[in-house]
């Protein structure tokens, strides 16, 4: 039984990433299991300057999932660097893919920058589909050259794989991604969360203070799958998939969509364990469907 | 941290709102009075954090007030239903500070994790002392409780249908204390941050995510930089919270 799959030149011991934002700086983890087990994981959303993030409540809940608006709160890029990742590196001893946010075009290339220098970072995972954040996130992901400027002036700067990672909120997911491709990117991701909504029926207000937020969890699943079959048809570039995967059904259906790696995000706020139980159970799903070699089926539905 | 299956001993309503859940199960992750708990519950998609009133290492007694459509499923569970967990989470109350005679201040829902704490202060040969406030006399619970511990205990009711007409901080100003623990709503913080005169701990409440520091949902600013409630709180010195 052959769990590795290659993301963008660098092997994976098995394709299972927690996505950025439910997995912090990674150590905090390391409490509970061997995070080294993990294919890898993406770091918390990073930004040039610290941030606080929005105001609480942060945080609603839905059938099937949750909306969160945390706002991409982090302690700014040099902290990271100079504390998150030295914490990070006694428990972790594989490429971590780096998560970046940006509210400029610089921001993004300036932050890239940065961490391309880092030993410890495999990939860039370039956020340009924050649905928390006024003036920045996700604008860059709603239009196809927005986004391909921040691919090229992120790609002019740096040396490692960039995945861009995009947004569910648009009308032409594929033009998106092609854009992206033809700047230079590497690989794509997605999708982020989808813009969602609830209110509270008794004080007749919306239950998140940012009013909207990111919807997540297995309610998104099929939307995402689609977003990752259409974009990887179109590309020629790998494709990290994710959006509600909580099992290794889901993580083998989104290889047969068309991903070469898989994250895994809002499983891993209902159970801490989720990544490794989802890594662990890879082997004997693969044998129930009669896989041998996982990187075989990829694209497999095609 | 641990994930622990929990079954159901009992679950009796103490107020019209108010229930007490005692369930049996490994509880030894439970290291400090204030710890709380996450419980996954069928069909909901988020975990409800709860705070551990009382427990011991293979019991555990949660007092919750029914405010939403998770705490009112959690009201129908009858004995024997069996409970998926996370345990042991967050930061307690730290007893080392408290001096021989310490006030214990519960508004509300906020009584239920101070249970733990007086007996883990009288444990220690320390003399704590209840205030504990509520609305009016229906919604009175665990009064008896602390009274069968020995600790006295001052009752304050909005109403003043028992105890002291008006506010935990009524009684607080007329008593002598080594240092405080508190946990209740914000505004009743706020009042006694005008009357108490030693340091203490509270412990806050925030809309969670995950409820183990991953999701950065609930947080807030103190004087250290961005904290956690769930991780780095529930339980706070005085100093560091900005009311």
């Amino acid at each position: 039984m052959n769990t590795k799959v290659n993301l963008c030149g660098i092997e994976l011991s098995n394709p299972v990433i927690p996505a950025s934002g439910t997995f912090g700086y990674g150590y905090e983890f390391a409490d509970l299991y061997n995070i080294n087990e993990l294919g890898t994981f993406s770091f918390k959303g990073t930004t040039r300057q610290p941030r606080f993030g929005n105001p609480t409540p942060r945080i609603a809940e839905c059938t099937g999932g949750m909306i969160n608006a945390v706002g991409l709160q982090n302690p700014g890029v040099e902290a990271v660097i100079s504390r998150e990742l030295p914490r990070l590196k006694e428990c972790f001893h594989k490429p971590v893919m780096a998560n970046v946010s940006g509210f400029s075009v610089e921001d993004y290339a300036y932050t890239c920058q940065k961490l391309d220098a880092e030993e410890q970072v495999g990939w860039l995972e370039v956020n340009v589909s924050c649905p928390n954040v006024h003036g920045g996130g996700m604008s860059f992901g709603t239009e196809p050259e927005a986004a391909a400027q921040v691919t090229r002036a992120v790609k002019a700067v740096t040396k490692k794989p960039v995945i861009i990672k995009l947004s569910p909120n648009v009308t032409d997911i594929v033009a998106i991604a092609k854009a992206c491709e033809q700047a230079g990117a590497d690989g794509i991701s997605l999708i982020n969360t989808m813009l969602g909504m609830r209110i509270d029926l008794r004080r007749r207000k919306p239950v998140i203070a940012n009013t909207m937020g990111g919807f997540s969890g297995p309610a998104i699943f099929p939307v995402a799958l689609r977003m990752v079959y259409q974009v990887s048809k179109a590309l020629s570039i790998p494709v990290v998939g994710m959006g509600g995967v909580s099992s290794a059904e889901d993580v083998i259906e989104m290889m047969l969509a068309g991903a070469t790696a898989v994250e895994v995000g809002a499983a891993n706020l209902v159970n801490p364990y989720a990544s490794l139980d989802i890594v662990r159970s890879l082997p004997e799903t693969m044998e129930k469907y009669g896989i041998e070699n996982l990187s075989e089926i990829i694209g497999g539905a095609h | 941290m641990k994930q622990v299956i929990f079954e159901i001993q009992s679950n009796e309503a103490l107020t019209p709102e108010v229930y007490r859940m005692v369930l049996s199960g490994d509880a030894s992750a439970i290291t400090q009075p204030g710890q709380f708990v996450e419980i996954a519950l069928p069909g909901k998609f988020l975990r409800r954090p709860i705070s551990v009133s009382d427990w011991t290492e293979n019991r555990l007694t949660l007092i919750y007030k029914v405010v939403g459509h998770g705490t009112e499923q959690m009201a129908g569970l009858s004995a024997g239903t069996r409970l998926d967990l996370l345990t042991g989470l967050g930061n307690g109350y730290n007893t080392s500070l408290s001096g021989d005679a310490p006030v214990l201040v519960g508004g509300g829902v906020g009584v239920p994790p101070l249970y733990g704490l007086c007996k883990k202060l009288l444990e220690e040969g320390k003399k704590p002392r209840m205030i504990l406030g509520f609305n009016r006399e229906s919604e009175i619970f665990l009064k008896q409780e602390f009274e069968a511990l020995g600790v006295p205990t001052h009752i304050a009711t909005a109403d003043g249908s028992v105890g002291t007409r008006g506010f935990v901080t009524d009684v607080l100003k007329t008593l002598d204390y080594s240092y405080f623990y508190s946990c209740g709503p914000l505004p009743m913080f706020r009042a006694m941050e005008n009357v108490v005169t030693t340091s203490g701990q509270y412990s806050l409440e925030e809309r969670m995510g995950c409820g183990f520091g991953a999701c950065m949902g609930c947080s807030i600013q103190t004087r250290s930089g961005a904290k956690r409630v769930c991780k780095d709180g529930p339980v706070f010195i005085r100093e560091e919270v900005f009311y």
